[in-house]
């Protein structure tokens, strides 16, 4: 929890221009892809095969506030997304505008001071803000996991791996004897390609190279088959090459366990391949939500057409590079209206003084910018707007 | 069945081969390390011969410890007696030999006891922290304030004298120092991401402490029980000298000493030998202890 006790300093780094989080993009965002037919490598656009439906995950105008002694840093302002089973949704924003947070935040593990002051997290129509501490730990792990950025600080130094994927069963099943547990981890380990799983199980973390302990990590928060895989940057600390490796592992995965992800990213690159629908968050707002061909092709809110400009994408080699003018607010004090009113070329007088709430475009693009008031405003995120 | 994401093949049976070799190496490099302190290697051998000696006692000792023959009363050192005899007629190089199994019990015991005590109170408070961890930490200062010795002898006389109350009385003045290290260890990892991990898995608090927490704390634990000993053996020592802990005829190494006393001036043997045999063992844990923490260190081994 070491990365939310340095929430202050997370202000200060989220005032980098928008580009600095968007330079490590393993590739440039190539929209054209889209358009060709059959292209396998991209993944299914919301009416294809595999995305119902079927609501698994409804967040709905969740705030989470971290007491400091400078005051109360509002790190969720209101944040609202759905996600559907065997779905991929990517969350994507800057560093700082609350995405790990959130992902925190559905697992109950804020820790204290910081606090969840309002909102609801529907999971399978239950919400989980009710939910008893010891129901939540039935939760997680067996129905909710997450894969951490860091794979080798993810793992216990002292331990095996291949007791550490079993102790997943171990803490899950009660009555499953630790031989059957190890057992199966290391078949979950050959399941991640991973040559002489045996020997490998016994292996402690600092033998393992930095895609090897991913793979491992995912194995741990596989294992026991959850429907809903949270991702937090599970890319950002490996190289590229195994970045891939990493991204094609979690897609097959997913197919093969029927699992949902929630995937967070600050590299529009991985979430135009990996994602079948985007949020775009800015500080600690949701601002637009789409499948990934709407916001990547036809973004709306001028944040999300912002960001995806700063993409060097087939830049002529002596032109500067765009950045979106202005500064990312402090959360300390939020602005009262849009919290990106600001930096918006084109901010109305009215910006700044009420929050937008989130228009729904098509039933399956919400935007919440006063631009686009001429669609339905949604209801519920109109009342819970702060 | 995602062979396209795994690495290119590896030769596992040159793998397997390089990390049994790796293996080795380490144990090689320990060996040096071990060899190249002479201190540690003198520890070793003392504490070695101690054990060798407590176990067998009987076929070292040359006479009955426990045996008076009134009559060599106070004889010097001799071919028969090779540390002489004490006021009663004992023979004192049997009773420092067995003395070696009554040492060596009564520091294993306080160990056993002290450490896991020390370890749980100081994870627990480390770990859930809040309330709990001021009570237990207050309390560890209260123990902390006074010297070990005087602890010791208060909870020993409060006990009544007696070996076994003896270790207890040890025991409760050492769980403090554990506590203390358990718990700041404790900190210094409860944050870290395989942690938090373990929560995100759904473990609960038990059982991060005991499976996840534990493991990372008892290098530090290990090393300083080895520092400990020597302070163990001395306290028993000394609570044996004032009466509060062995009690005679035990083969004592303190409650000897003391005996000696009245007779230090004409037979010095009487009290100096077994004293001997307490700074020997003593001093032999204490480097053996400061050897296992340097050859643990992993920075020792890049020379």
């Amino acid at each position: 929890m070491a990365h939310l006790r340095r929430w202050p300093a997370w202000a200060l780094v989220a005032a980098y221009p928008v580009y600095a989080s968007l330079g490590p993009s393993r590739a440039a965002l190539h929209l054209d892809h889209f358009e060709q037919p059959g292209e396998k490598r991209f993944i299914s656009i919301p009416t294809e095969a595999g995305v119902t439906d079927d609501l698994l995950l409804d967040v709905q105008g969740l705030k989470v506030e971290f007491p400091t002694l400078r005051g109360t840093i509002h790190a969720l302002q209101g944040v609202t997304f759905q996600l559907h089973r065997r779905e991929t949704l990517g969350l994507a924003g800057e560093t700082g505008c609350g995405k790990s947070v959130t992902a925190l935040a559905i697992l109950r593990l804020i820790s204290p001071p910081g606090r969840i002051s309002q909102g609801r997290i529907l999971f399978e129509g239950r919400d989980l803000l009710a939910a008893s501490e010891a129901e939540m730990r039935g939760l997680r792990g067996s129905q909710i996991s997450m894969i951490l950025q860091e794979p080798r600080m993810a793992l216990n130094p002292v331990i095996r791996v291949g007791e550490q994927v079993a102790e997943t069963l171990l803490v899950h099943n009660r009555t499953l004897s630790r031989r059957a547990a190890k057992d199966r981890a290391v078949e979950m380990l050959a399941t991640l390609g991973i040559p002489d799983p045996q020997q490998m199980a016994r292996r402690h973390p600092h033998e393992l190279s930095g895609g090897m302990a991913q793979r491992v990590m995912i194995a741990m928060m596989l294992v026991t088959r959850p429907k809903l895989l949270i991702a937090d940057e599970p890319t950002s600390a490996l190289d590229v090459t195994i970045q891939a490796q990493i991204l094609e592992l979690i897609k097959a995965l997913k197919r093969e366990i029927n699992t949902a992800v929630l995937l967070i990213t600050h590299d529009l690159g991985v979430m135009a391949e990996t994602c079948d629908r985007v949020a775009v968050m800015y500080a600690g707002i949701v601002v637009e939500q789409g499948s990934v061909k709407t916001v990547l092709k036809r973004p709306r809110h001028p944040y999300t057409q912002g960001l995806l400009r700063t993409i060097p994408n087939d830049m002529p080699p002596d032109q500067p590079l765009f950045s979106i003018r202005g500064q990312v607010p402090s959360l300390l004090q939020p602005p009262t209206g849009c919290a990106f009113a600001p930096r918006c070329d084109r901010a109305m007088p009215e910006c700044a003084q009420t929050v937008p709430p989130r228009y729904a475009l098509e039933p399956d693009h919400h935007v919440a910018c006063f631009l686009y008031r001429g669609g339905t405003a949604n209801r519920h995120d109109a009342k819970s707007a702060r | 069945m995602i062979t396209e994401s795994a690495p290119p093949a590896l030769d596992l049976t040159e793998a397997r081969r390089r990390r049994a070799e790796a293996r080795w190496r380490y144990l090689e490099d320990t060996y040096v390390l071990w060899r190249r302190n002479r201190l540690m290697v003198l520890g070793t051998a003392i504490i070695l011969g101690l054990i060798l000696i407590a176990a067998l006692a009987p076929l070292l000792a040359t006479h009955n410890p426990y045996e008076q023959i009134l009559n060599d009363r106070l004889f010097g050192p001799s071919a028969t007696h090779c540390f002489g005899t004490d006021s009663l007629g004992r023979d004192i190089f049997s009773r420092v030999v067995y003395g070696a199994r009554v040492t060596l019990t009564i520091a294993l015991l306080v160990a056993a006891i002290s450490t896991p005590l020390g370890m749980l109170i100081g994870i627990v408070a480390g770990y859930l922290g809040g309330v709990l961890d001021e009570i237990l930490m207050r309390l560890a200062d209260v123990f902390l304030a006074f010297p070990r010795l005087i602890l010791a002898i208060a909870f020993a006389a409060a006990l009544g004298p007696g070996v076994e109350n003896a270790i207890i009385a040890i025991a409760i003045a050492h769980w403090p120092s554990y506590a203390r290290l358990a718990r700041a260890e404790t900190l210094n990892v409860k944050n870290n991401d395989y942690i938090q991990a373990m929560r995100v898995l759904g473990a609960g608090k038990a059982r991060i402490m005991a499976g996840h927490i534990l493991p990372l704390t008892l290098s530090s634990i290990i090393v300083r029980m080895s520092l400990d000993m020597g302070t163990i053996i001395l306290t028993a020592a000394g609570l044996g000298f004032l009466g509060l802990g062995a009690q005679p005829p035990m083969p004592e190494w303190g409650l000897m000493v003391s005996d000696g006393r009245q007779f230090l001036v004409d037979q010095w043997w009487v009290s100096t030998l077994p004293g001997l045999a307490i700074l020997v063992v003593v001093m032999g844990f204490n480097l053996l202890g400061d050897g296992i923490r340097d050859v643990l260190d992993p920075r020792q081994r890049q020379a």
